[in-house]
């Protein structure tokens, strides 16, 4: 049935076209216009150059105004900052020269629009004119990767060496979260020794691993340098957290790096929040406003299967003291595991006493 | 002759479509395997122009979830089957499958074939002067490859398991592992089989254009006083001549890995519960293999587009176009820099930081070859005495596009910054305008413009103008707004950003673009219908109906196998000589001689003038 509709529909709608385009074709006959060079058609059409910039750079600063409330929220990691001030540097930039070249894209159309009694000005080149617009853009990609460049060095510099190590691995399709540990150093891993329980392939032939626990919130600690160490186990994932601007793959057989410092806390967060109005809308959900339950997210950027849109992971961040009780009080993998350690054959008490 | 052409009184010549015409052809090699340029131009339109319809349904599709998470789809079934869950779901695969093949039916078979295969086939004989291509053979052998490699991919969009789903780019291990997603196994391969067909196709039709080029031009057509369009197509040839062998490469690595157990990209994997014996390949390496011709592409679907756009944007502003030389070498610089750009596309994917800024620096000097061609555009307007056909206006629209998608190439270039962004639906955005919708018009602008020599008919303007303001307006109301969840964070090919909270706004935005392009694709239909039935029913075409210099105005209303009739028009001048002063007409064709047109010529070529006349009259003397 709906097809049979959908089938009249589409010949009705054939017809239709035809009929509109035997009439145009006929009033333009009628009109003599089809003689003219340039029709009314022309005058319309350059009329309408003009009023589409109106109203389209109209558009676009009304929403921009609108829009801005849903952004994301000041950087939370000392690097953050620096990039958001390169992009809406270079965002004004090229905002400038969408603007003045639109302009006159726009108007020219109307203004040398065919007139019969004028006629083109023969003008096939200028050297100096493109010597200018090569020099001037020239020099403003140059202050521009310079910038980038200064900040690019400066996010993807070597970790200090106290920084806080915390491994990421992905995996269809969720997250694990490993951290060092009161040694400070994480474990060996082979995905050879992958299987249910052990989602991480942690090598337990490495004393290093001995007092590694996983979790399953990131806990991180405000205002000290903290490693990730980025790992995927089957296929490509990527880790992105939007809130400290912060991007980079987890590879398969590939181990990747990613360091920042941590400047707001969650709880800070969610007081800053609190005084913007966007934030402070009803969460129809909770019944909450929805700054009360702000938490800063890690998500997966590289397709990575069918699950991909929800690998989610929550990240809190703590005050040192408070983010140290935490860490003191997690329980390392190698002792809630016992059981399972043994089976494989190692000499649990061993592992036991070389904890302390 | 249809009772439609009876009322139309336009100036035809008479004698043009009797006489030239081979007789001893039949339907199949006069229609099916031709060797004509124009009809292999003509399969290459109409192939592109039914894929354009289907990648285009696609992203009707999967916009339809973006936009309406919560609707139910349950009347999408007959079309989709089990892709609709009995919930009314899409299934999260399929919305991967869709927008994998969405991108590869737009960026190759729509963008690639559809139009470098159109409009290099059918302008560069023309523009040039030559009776057919370097080899005739190839070039049929060309399409032929092309529609092989169609009927592939489309039988891969009814597999049960699906169509390959790992984004256009098919990275390993995802696409080397049928266990990470179903459309990674038989859709898989499928797709690089296709692709594989595809290349050889590019590869046969490129080199013939540069032969062509190189070989063919008639007397007097030096590279000098080339049409925009034949220097585009020819950079672009050259382009894809060295960079598809590239992919050709990856993908053939990516079918050992695959099939033969070798570790190219593969390495230290555990999936489906077991380890994998691979070890020591890279997906890294696949990367670099893949964008090193992945960036080229983009100037490749783009160049074209800019050449046609150059051609008409002056022939309709009634002017030459603005700085010929610095438009040579812009596209010049563009071609090079194209090859030395593609790890803009890796800053984050543990590339060695060093070379991060290496490619930063590179990338961000493509912008200055890119300005100047803007601005050359857009000077070439000032002054003219512009007359808005349907390409114009196409024309016009392509060079806001340019503009506006190209700005945004700034800010990813910058490493630091693609940090952010690199991803998200700010990537969508910039590509869809710069390379999507910016070639797509170009595409349109070459339709409206030469339709009158290919099917020797006219378009309806008017129809065309709603075309183009629907579109033009369409387009800009569907990407835009993509700026804006792409600065909130929203990463691509997401099939729901619920999951979220930092993903949770911008609801009604999503809704509005898609409802924006579910009207954008319909207005098409406009197009479509115009097209069509103008083949048949237009009215016919005068010889030369928009006043053009170029040689392909100077054949006969519809050319036969060999173009001209008589000798082959030998060139004088650049194409570019219009509004002259003192010229009697508006414009010049690159075939009247300087001695015929004392009145304008330029100091310097009054001296041309005087050789042509001396050899002219050696001509005659040989002759006697
Ligand atoms: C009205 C027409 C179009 C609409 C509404 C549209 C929409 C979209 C959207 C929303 C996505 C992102 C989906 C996601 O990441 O989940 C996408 C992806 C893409 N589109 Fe389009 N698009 C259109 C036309 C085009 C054209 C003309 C091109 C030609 C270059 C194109 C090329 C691509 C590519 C290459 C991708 C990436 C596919 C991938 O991620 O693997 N699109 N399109
Ligand atoms: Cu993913
Ligand atoms: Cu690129």
């Amino acid at each position: 049935m709906t097809s049979v509709l959908l089938l009249v529909g589409g010949i009705l709608l054939v017809v239709i076209l035809a009929l509109v385009y035997r009439i145009f074709t006929l009033v333009s006959i009628a009109k003599g216009s089809t003689k003219k060079r340039a029709s009314t058609s022309n005058k319309v059409n350059a009329i309408l150059f003009p009023i589409a910039f109106l109203l389209g750079f109209g558009a676009i600063f009304w929403y921009s105004g609108i829009a801005q409330k849903y952004f994301l929220p000041e950087a939370a990691s000392a690097h953050g900052s620096e990039i958001d001030y390169l992009f809406w540097l270079t965002m004004a930039i090229i905002g400038f020269a969408f603007f003045a070249t639109h302009v006159l894209l726009f108007w020219f159309p109307f203004k040398y629009q065919y007139k019969e009694s004028r006629s083109a000005y023969f003008y096939p080149h200028n050297d100096k004119l493109e010597i200018v617009w090569t020099i001037i853009p020239a020099i403003v990609m140059t202050i521009l990767v310079i910038s980038g460049y200064v900040v690019w060095n400066d996010v993807t510099s070597p970790a200090p060496s106290e920084a806080l190590n915390v491994e990421i691995m992905g995996k269809q399709f969720n997250w694990e979260v490993r951290y060092s540990g009161n040694d400070g150093e994480l474990g060996r891993h082979d995905y050879k020794k992958i299987d249910g329980t052990n989602a991480m392939g942690i090598d337990f032939r490495d004393p290093n691993s001995i007092d590694d626990f996983t979790a399953r919130d990131i806990h991180l600690p405000k205002g000290r340098p903290v490693l990730l160490n980025i790992r995927a186990r089957d296929v490509l994932h990527s880790v992105f957290m939007p809130h400290f601007r912060l991007k980079m793959d987890a590879v398969p057989g590939m181990p990747t790096k990613f360091w920042f410092t941590p400047t707001k806390t969650t709880a800070e967060m969610r007081e800053m929040l609190s005084q913007e109005p966007a934030w402070q809308e009803i969460n129809p959900e909770t019944g909450e406003p929805r700054y009360k339950n702000f938490n800063y997210e890690l998500a997966c950027t590289e397709v990575c299967g069918g699950g991909h849109f929800a690998m989610r992971k929550v990240i809190i961040v703590e005050e040192p003291e408070e983010f140290d009780k935490w860490h003191n009080e997690q329980e390392s993998w190698a002792s809630k595991n016992k059981d399972y350690l043994s089976s494989k054959g190692y000499n649990v008490l061993e592992l036991a006493l070389s904890e302390d | 002759m249809s009772t439609v052409d009876i009322d139309i009184h336009n100036t035809t010549d008479a004698h043009d479509h009797h006489d030239d015409h081979h007789h001893n052809e039949n339907f199949f090699t006069k229609y099916v395997f031709s060797l004509d340029h124009k009809t292999i131009a003509k399969q290459f339109l109409i192939t592109g122009l039914l894929w354009a319809f289907i990648g285009g349904l696609l992203s009707g599709i999967f916009r339809l979830q973006l936009g309406f998470p919560d609707a139910d789809l349950t009347w999408l079934k007959p079309l989709l089957g089990d892709w609709i869950g009995a919930d009314g779901k899409m299934d999260t695969e399929f919305y991967l499958a869709a927008v994998t093949m969405h991108g590869t039916i737009m960026v190759f078979f729509v963008l690639t074939a559809g139009l470098s295969g159109t409009f290099s086939n059918f302008l560069i004989p023309l523009q040039i002067g030559a009776r057919d291509m370097a080899s005739g053979f190839l070039n049929m052998l060309s399409y032929w490859f092309f529609f092989l490699s169609s009927v592939i991919m489309f039988i891969s969009l009814f597999l049960e398991t699906g169509p390959a789903s790992g984004g256009w780019v098919i990275y390993p291990p995802l696409s080397a592992l049928p266990q990470a997603m179903s459309g990674s196994g038989l859709g898989m391969t499928m797709w690089l089989v296709s692709m594989t067909f595809f290349i050889v196709s590019s590869l046969l039709g490129g080199i013939n254009y540069i032969t062509t080029v190189i070989n063919l031009r008639t007397e007097g057509l030096s590279f000098a006083k080339l049409p925009l369009t034949i220097w585009a197509f020819f950079l672009t040839a050259v382009i894809g001549v060295l960079s598809f062998p590239v992919l050709f490469a990856a993908a053939l690595l990516l079918v050992f890995d695959r099939s033969f157990g070798t570790s190219f990209y593969l390495s230290e994997i555990y999936i489906g519960g077991e380890a994998l014996p691979n070890v020591g390949g890279s997906p890294i390496l696949y990367q670099h293999l893949f964008w090193f011709l992945g960036h080229p592409e983009v100037y490749i679907v783009l160049l074209p587009a800019l050449g046609i756009t150059s051609e008409i944007i002056a022939t309709n502003a009634r002017k030459p176009i603005f700085g010929y030389r610095a438009m040579i070498g812009s596209m010049l610089g563009i071609a090079f820099l194209s090859f030395i750009v593609w790890a803009h596309h890796m800053f984050v994917s543990g590339l060695n930081p060093f070379l991060g800024s290496v490619f930063m620096f590179l990338t961000l000097i493509i912008a200055v070859p890119s300005a100047v061609k803007a601005f050359n555009y857009i000077t070439t307007l000032w002054r003219g005495n512009i007359i808005f056909t349907p390409a114009m206006l196409f024309s016009i629209g392509l060079v806001s596009l340019f503009i506006s998608g190209g700005v945004t190439g700034i800010v990813l270039g910058n490493s630091a910054i693609d940090i952010q962004l690199h991803d998200t639906y700010f990537v969508v955005a910039h590509f869809h305008l710069v390379m999507g919708s910016a070639s797509f018009f170009g595409m349109m602008a070459g339709v409206y413009h030469w339709f009158p020599k290919m099917f020797g008919r006219m378009m309806n303007e008017k129809l065309g103008y709603v075309h183009f303001w629907m579109t033009f307006i369409g387009v800009y109301l569907v990407f835009f707004p993509m700026h804006y969840i792409g600065i909130a964070g929203f990463p691509r090919r997401y099939y729901s950003f619920t999951n979220f909270d930092a993903f949770s706004t911008f609801t009604d935005l999503n809704t509005f673009i898609s409802i924006a392009a579910i009207i954008t694709l319909t207005a098409q239909l406009i197009f479509a219908f115009n097209f069509f039935f103008s083949i048949f029913k237009g009215k016919l075409a005068p010889l030369n109906p928009w006043k053009s210099s170029t040689l392909e105005w100077t054949t006969p209303r519809l050319p036969g196998h060999g173009n001209w009739t008589g000798a082959i028009p030998k060139v004088y001048r650049w194409p570019y000589d219009y509004s002259k002063p003192g010229a009697k007409d508006d414009f010049i064709a690159q075939n009247v001689p300087y001695s015929e047109t004392p009145e304008s010529n330029l100091p310097m070529e009054q001296e041309l003038a005087k050789f042509e006349k001396e050899d002219s009259d050696e001509v005659k003397k040989v002759n006697e």
